[in-house]
Formats: structure tokens, C-alpha cells, sequence
């Protein structure tokens, strides 16, 4: 087998003509599943259980399928039904990329509501006691001391479900989109050479991921300072007592 | 002992508490003056830390009356967060907030709380940083002091509210022993400077020297409470002679 060079140069600028609709899906979905999520982490831990069961089955229907079977639910079932059609969402289900938007948005969704709670719950029981012996309200101390804790325990789990909700971009291809993914199906169907061409799509992809994994490394680390030093500190606390142990 | 104003700012009265079965606060009375200073000791799980955790309602009593200046200690909750705020209360494990520097864990509960201007949540906590002698480490993050530190921060931070009362939950047990004497300090001139106390702490020389009242509890119940003098010299209980001969032995 020889790869073909000349392809490759000849389809990656052809592939990046998707890029922005690839950018599109991904962060259209990851801002509007993180709204989602911050609605059902609300609802989850609102301790009233008509909230929160209903978010339960929620996250775990839309944790436990395949999202390209919610993709081909929404764009191929939904359509189906009449009152979906006489809705005032009709122009936005009946576009591909709307209902790919949708689809993405659901998923996501319930992935980052877990996360953002593994956080919430992370948060140390005495920090939020001490908030409450100085008089703030709950609402206070959710949004003044669990939040902003909460948010730094999530953030390295939260970073992976960014990279890989911009991976399931590639689905919305199934249902007739050209993001990057749909163009390079388009040329392997011309060129049948799917070596080179789906290679050189892992490349764009790679260069996405790492763009996307050293943005959130700079915002942890910003976001961390004061652990930082903990762990710094800590060192210098052991290696003093280190000589006294003996 | 010095002449208190006589108005009666904490009553605990026939409190029990539990946690599931286990009965943490058995029947316990307590009446703590203006200006008084309780210290609180006895043996670990007597309930000391239930006792002044009920009193800011950090725990809910399942039985009797606390009244807190005034306010009886019930589930309505707004009244809950106007009695917090009135009661300092300083933590074994400090639990300042580590994501804010040094002077935006003091401003935090009197900008949101009391709503005063940025301004005037800064000259207080400055005010009160230098008052426990750190005001060159406002602008530092928790985890870059010592604990010595973190606790007189955790004890500023208290004040910054103003309180009319503060509550210390063993402050000094979490401490490497060179660091409880600068804690102890703070709290010896706040108990000078007429602050109604209720200590829970094994630092019996503090007691000796600060207490109005010692209080020894066992098993959830307050077995012994007199002047610090008659505690020590001539305590009446077998359960305090034994406490006391195990604590001051070494």
C-alpha cells in the first residue's frame, strides 16, 4: 500500500472547509449542555424528589444509550410525530443540524450534571458549616463557597467530557451534515482511498484535542493557585520534619 | 471574678440530642450570662463540640429549649441565619475558605450578611488581622500559612461579624504544640476585653486563668460546673477527679 501525498495536501484544506461547522455543533452543544447541566445539577440536589427523580431517569436513560441512537431518535423519529411538526420548534427539528444541536446538547447534558455534582459533593462539610455559622443564607453559600469550590474539583473531569463531546461532533456526519467528518466521507466516496484521508481527519481531530486539552491545563492552573501552594507547602513541611523523625 | 452585666445571653434547657440511636446530649441545662466565659471539657464523645455545635444550631437539638439572645432556637430558618450571625464560632480544623485570600475570608460574611461597602468590610478585617497580629497576610491564600495563623485568621474572621458571643470548638487541638500559645493569646485578650465565651478545649492552664465557669461532661451529660479554683482544688465528682488526674498527669 502507498500512501498518497499528493492527496492528502489535495483533501486537508477540502476537510477544513468543515471546521467551522464541526466548531459550530461542538460549542453551540457544550454551552447550551452546560446550562442543561447546571438546571439538573439544581434539580438533583434540590432535595424535593419531584425534582430530582425525574433527573435521575433522565441522566440515566441519556448515560446509558448510544448517543448515535439518540442522534437517529431525534432526527429520524421525532419528525413522526404531528404535535412535533405543529410545534413552534418545527424549524429548528426540521434542520439536520438542529436536531444534531439537540441531540449533542441532551447528551452532554446529562454527562456534566454528574460531574458537576461529583464536585458539589467533593466540597469539604466544613468549609459550608463555617459559612453557615457566620449567618450567610444557603443560597449565599452555594453561589459564595460551594460553587466556585466545586468548580475546580470538576474541572479536569469536566475538560474530558468537552474533548469528548467534540469527538461525537463526527456523528452528526450520519445525518447529512458536512462538518469535517461528512466532507471526508464525501472524498473517500469519490477517491476510495480511506487511508490517507481518514488519517489526515485524526490530524485535525488530534490538533483540536490538544488545543482544546492545554486551554483548560492554563484555566486549572490559573484556577488552582492556592492548591498549588498547599502542595508546595506541604513538600517544605515534610522535608523540615524529615531530620526530627529519627 | 469580674462584675458581668446579668442579662442572660444563652439558655439551654432540658436538651437532649441524638444521633440515630445514640444519645449524644442527655437533659443538659445551661445558662451562660454577658460578659461569662464557660470553658467546656471532658472526655472525647461527652458531647462537648454537640453541646456548642446545638447552640448555633450547626446540629438540631431533639428535644427542650435553646434561646440565643433572645431568639429560641427553632426550624424557621431566617431566624436560624440572625442568630448565626451574632455567634462567632471558630472550628478545630479552621475551615477558612481556601479559594479566597486572607481578607476576602474575612469580608465575605459582612458584605453579604450585613451589607456594608467594600471599604468598610476591608478597614474591619484589617482591623481585626492586626488585632491577632497578621495583617502583613491579607492578601495571601490559606494554604500559605501556618495553622497557628489560620486559626487567629479563623478567630478574625469570626469577630469581623461582630459577634455578641463566641463559640471555640477545641481550637487548639489540630495545632503543632508550638502554635497554640499564639492561638491562646488571642483568645485570653478577647476574654479581657469582656467577650462572652464558650471554650471547649483541654488547655486547662487557659482555663485556670480565663474561665468564669468550668463545665465537665461525660457521656452527654454535664457532670460538674464551678468556678475554675473549686474545679481543680476540689472537684466533687469521681468521673472529673479521674478526668482531671489523667489530663494534668503529664
Amino acid at each position: 500500500m502507498s500512501f498518497d501525498l499528493a492527496l492528502i495536501a489535495d483533501s486537508i484544506p477540502k476537510m477544513l472547509t468543515g471546521i467551522g461547522m464541526t466548531f459550530s455543533l461542538w460549542f453551540l452543544s457544550a454551552v447550551l449542555g452546560l446550562a442543561l447541566a447546571i438546571i439538573l445539577l439544581l434539580m438533583r440536589i434540590s432535595g424535593r424528589w419531584y425534582l430530582a427523580a425525574p433527573t435521575m431517569v433522565y441522566i440515566y436513560i441519556f448515560r446509558g444509550t448510544p448517543i448515535l441512537v439518540q442522534i437517529f431518535i431525534i432526527y429520524h423519529g421525532l419528525p413522526q410525530l404531528e404535535f412535533v411538526r405543529e410545534s413552534i420548534f418545527w424549524p429548528i427539528l426540521r434542520e439536520p443540524f438542529g436536531c444534531a444541536i439537540l441531540a449533542l446538547t441532551l447528551n452532554t447534558g446529562a454527562y456534566v450534571s454528574e460531574i458537576l455534582r461529583g464536585g458539589v459533593l467533593g466540597v469539604d462539610r466544613g468549609l459550608k458549616e463555617a459559612g453557615a455559622a457566620l449567618g450567610l443564607s444557603t443560597t449565599h453559600r452555594f453561589i459564595h463557597i460551594t460553587s466556585p469550590i466545586a468548580i475546580r474539583l470538576a474541572l479536569p473531569a469536566y475538560s474530558n467530557d468537552v474533548i469528548s463531546l467534540m469527538k461525537s461532533t463526527a456523528l452528526a456526519s450520519t445525518i447529512t451534515i458536512l462538518d469535517m467528518m461528512g466532507i471526508a466521507r464525501t472524498i473517500v466516496a469519490e477517491t476510495y482511498a480511506p487511508y490517507e484521508i481518514f488519517i489526515s481527519l485524526m490530524v485535525v481531530y488530534l490538533v483540536l484535542t490538544w488545543i482544546i486539552q492545554r486551554t483548560f491545563g492554563w484555566v486549572e492552573k490559573r484556577m488552582s493557585r492556592h492548591v498549588r501552594s498547599e502542595a508546595t507547602d506541604m513538600g517544605r513541611y515534610v522535608a523540615r520534619s524529615e531530620p526530627t523523625d529519627g | 471574678m469580674v462584675d458581668h452585666d446579668q442579662t442572660t445571653v444563652i439558655q439551654v434547657e432540658n436538651v437532649d440530642k441524638y444521633f440515630g440511636d445514640f444519645q449524644a446530649l442527655k437533659n443538659v441545662d445551661l445558662t451562660v450570662k454577658k460578659g461569662e466565659r464557660i470553658v467546656v471539657c471532658g472526655p472525647s464523645g461527652s458531647g462537648k463540640s454537640t453541646l456548642i455545635r446545638c447552640i448555633n444550631r450547626l446540629e438540631e437539638h431533639n428535644a427542650g429549649k435553646i434561646v440565643v439572645n433572645g431568639h429560641e432556637l427553632t426550624s424557621d430558618v431566617k431566624d436560624i441565619d440572625a442568630v448565626r450571625s451574632e455567634v462567632g464560632m471558630v472550628f478545630q480544623s479552621f475551615n477558612l475558605f481556601p479559594h479566597l485570600t486572607i481578607i476576602k475570608n474575612l469580608m465575605l460574611a459582612p458584605r453579604l450578611v450585613r451589607k456594608v461597602s467594600k471599604a468598610e468590610a476591608r478597614d474591619t478585617a484589617m482591623k481585626y488581622l492586626e488585632r491577632v497580629q497578621i495583617p502583613e497576610q491579607a492578601d495571601k491564600y490559606p494554604s500559605q500559612l501556618s495553622g497557628g495563623q489560620q486559626q487567629r485568621v479563623a478567630i478574625a474572621r469570626a469577630l469581623c461579624m461582630n459577634p455578641k458571643i463566641m463559640l471555640f470548638d477545641e481550637p487548639t487541638s489540630a495545632l503543632d504544640p508550638e502554635m497554640i500559645s499564639e492561638v491562646l493569646d488571642v483568645m485570653t485578650n478577647l476574654a479581657r476585653d469582656g467577650m462572652t465565651m464558650i471554650v471547649v478545649t483541654h488547655e486547662m492552664g487557659f482555663a485556670r486563668s480565663v474561665a468564669d465557669y468550668m463545665v465537665f461532661m461525660d457521656n452527654g451529660e454535664i457532670v460538674e460546673m464551678s468556678p475554675p479554683a473549686e474545679f481543680f482544688e476540689n472537684p466533687k465528682s469521681e468521673r472529673t477527679k479521674l478526668f482531671l488526674s489523667q489530663i494534668l498527669s503529664h
